[in-house]
């Protein structure tokens, strides 16, 4: 069978997203269950979960999430970790033996800290290092693979459809203040875990229904700068350059959007603002192989907030609910209802409109 | 007769309509799709959410939301009438050729995207609240109708209208004097002939909805029409 990273995948599919902005913590049941009345929008080639807050009793250490095909890579790969990271904690995650998910991979977690004198050695901040940790094991370690490696969050996927995906995770033993969700429907590949979404890269992840066209443009540029694009999905493109505007260039997630899904320039003309239209066309300037064409509704999750964002033609669905302090996201105003039957307001952003919710200053996370 | 959908797929829903009566109510409807599609003749009144595609390919059939729709309302439509007591998705009308679309609130982006009409088919999508952007994207016939009703800010229609249209006409309750159209068309102001023309229409979504008609008119309304024959001269390429 041929991985992903041979073959290119189109996709279709399906979001969803919650978040208390109050840090309430809710279980993974209600999210999964938002994805059922989208079931025909994924095919059941890849489902899969975020949830932040769900570790608190180790949320000083990087989770990582991990893949891998055999026992003896595990051992090496393990060997490797040893070397760079305390593992205080390394267990199998938890599954659902169930018909509708088959030919699982390994799948480990283990809670880490990276090892002072290395950092010391290779002079680098703790996150830099472990996002080069992954990229290392993701590009270069065959039958590895690292799909989560955040701290006090984890995602959750695998081959099949996102309802029966959230049962074999057993999501409802988890608890977070915020949840994505994703339903795959790639059409000509025969699938596999590593390359269903969320894509995640520290606690940044993404959720993407679309499929956009400006994919090796954005790889080119952001392979630049140390980032590998081994799955040659469009949406682990995104992740990664979400990950390069906020961590690495120190971008607000507004900013960050006002990128990748820029204004057209006949629309920042029209601005009256002289501010608003001087800081657009900055954006436009400065990051020009990083706006992103094609069609995506996008969730970009990260600690204590998410962003929702479409292509600036809006050329996919989304809908955004809010009942006291939640906020919910989804392809479908459906997946809403699921979650809570009597929202108090429901509307449609606008193409290139970031919704942007976080969790109140002074809760603990 | 009443139909309770909760735990059924598209498929067996449309099958119960099928063998239902005339005047059907659905009941806990949550993102099915397809509902009614095709069907030529019954009333079928709908409580929840109908899922995408609600009455594509509708032939005759009288369809009444009592909430929001989703995505591609009357997708390729060829008669009868869709009424939404709330807002709906993108797309609405999508390739409509004929029959009636009344939306109490707001539509998304790209109503009315490639409507067409043909001697007597003449579709027509009456929108009480506003619509986003592209809306009428390559229109080539039919009647559109925004009445900008809803109290937020925004213009009545955001960004793009009318790109590409070459047919039909579009007709918006306001002087349109924010609106960037395309060069493919004209917008003015619309004369009272223009607007008796489509008092019908407008009389019935008001009293759909509860609206007076008088009062509705009681407005400056802009008229938008392809201004040529050949309406992609210069869009692409010079020909």
């Amino acid at each position: 069978m041929k991985t992903e990273g041979q073959i290119r995948i189109p996709s279709g599919c399906a979001i969803a997203a919650v978040i208390s902005k109050e840090g309430k913590k809710m279980s993974g049941e209600a999210i999964t269950n938002s994805m059922r009345p989208m079931h025909d929008r994924s095919n059941g080639l890849g489902g899969g979960f975020a949830g932040y807050g769900i570790y608190p009793d180790y949320k000083e250490f990087y989770a990582l999430h991990m893949f891998f095909d055999d026992r003896t890579t595990r051992k090496e790969t393990e060997t490797f970790l040893k070397e760079r990271f305390e593992i205080v904690k390394s267990e199998i995650i938890p599954t659902r033996k169930m018909p509708a998910i088959t030919n699982e991979p390994l799948i480990w977690r283990y809670f880490v800290a990276p090892l002072k004198s290395v950092l010391d050695r290779m002079q680098l901040d703790e996150r830099e290092f472990v996002a080069r940790t992954v990229m290392k094991i993701n590009s270069e370690m065959k039958g590895a693979f690292v799909f989560s490696s955040g701290k006090n969050m984890g995602a959750f996927k695998a081959v099949g459809f996102p309802e029966d995906v959230g049962e074999f995770y057993r999501l409802e033993e988890y608890e977070g203040y915020s949840w994505t969700a994703h339903g795959r429907y790639p059409t000509n590949t025969p699938g596999w875990w590593g390359g269903a979404h969320p894509f995640t890269l520290l606690d940044y992840s993404i959720v993407h229904n679309g499929e956009i066209s400006s994919y090796d443009a954005n790889r080119r540029y952001i392979e630049m700068f140390g980032y590998k694009c081994t799955l040659q999905t469009d949406t682990e493109v995104i992740t990664y350059i979400m990950d390069y505007l906020i961590r690495v260039q120190g971008l607000s997630p507004r900013d960050a959007a006002n990128v990748i899904a820029a204004p057209f320039w006949e629309t920042i003309d029209k601005t009256s603002d002289p501010a608003e239209k001087e800081r657009l066309m900055y954006l436009r300037k400065v990051f020009p192989s990083l706006l992103i064409t094609g069609p995506f509704s996008i969730v970009f999750g990260y600690k204590g907030g998410l962003m929702a964002l479409n292509d600036r033609l809006k050329l996919r669905s989304m809908v955004v609910g809010e009942k006291d302090d939640m906020t919910y996201i989804a392809s479908e105003e459906a997946a809403i209802r699921v979650m809570e039957p009597n929202v108090d307001k429901i509307w449609a952003p606008a193409g290139g409109e970031p919704v942007i919710i976080n969790v109140k200053d002074g809760v603990s996370l | 007769m009443v139909l309770d959908v909760k735990d059924l797929q598209y498929n067996e829903i449309n099958e119960q309509l099928r063998a239902g009566s005339d005047d059907i109510q659905i009941t806990g409807c949550c993102g099915q799709r397809f509902i009614a599609a095709g069907f030529s003749d019954k009333k079928i009144d709908i409580s929840g959410i109908p899922g995408n595609a609600l009455g594509a390919y509708l032939n005759g059939a009288t369809i009444n939301v009592n909430g929001n729709a989703q995505d591609a309302v009357g997708d390729t439509m060829n008669a009868g009438k869709i009424i939404i007591h709330g807002s709906i998705g993108d797309a609405a009308g999508y390739a409509m050729r004929g029959g009636e679309i009344y939306v109490q609130g707001d539509a998304g982006y790209r109503a009315g995207i490639h409507m067409k009409e043909y001697k007597e088919k003449r579709p027509v999508i009456v929108i009480g609240g506003k619509c986003g952007s592209f809306l009428g994207e390559y229109q080539a016939g039919g009647i559109i109708i925004v009445l900008g009703l809803s109290d937020d800010e925004r213009e009545i229609v955001s960004n793009f209208p009318c790109t590409g249209m070459h047919g039909g006409v579009l007709y918006l309750r306001s002087d349109a004097k924010n609106i960037d159209f395309p060069s493919n068309v004209s917008a003015a102001e619309a004369s009272a002939e223009d607007l008796d023309a489509v008092k019908g229409y407008i009389n019935e979504f008001c009293g759909l909805f509860g609206y007076n008609t008088d009062e509705i008119l009681n407005a400056t309304f802009t008229k938008v029409v392809p201004d040529s024959k050949n309406p992609y001269k210069q869009m692409y390429v010079a020909n």
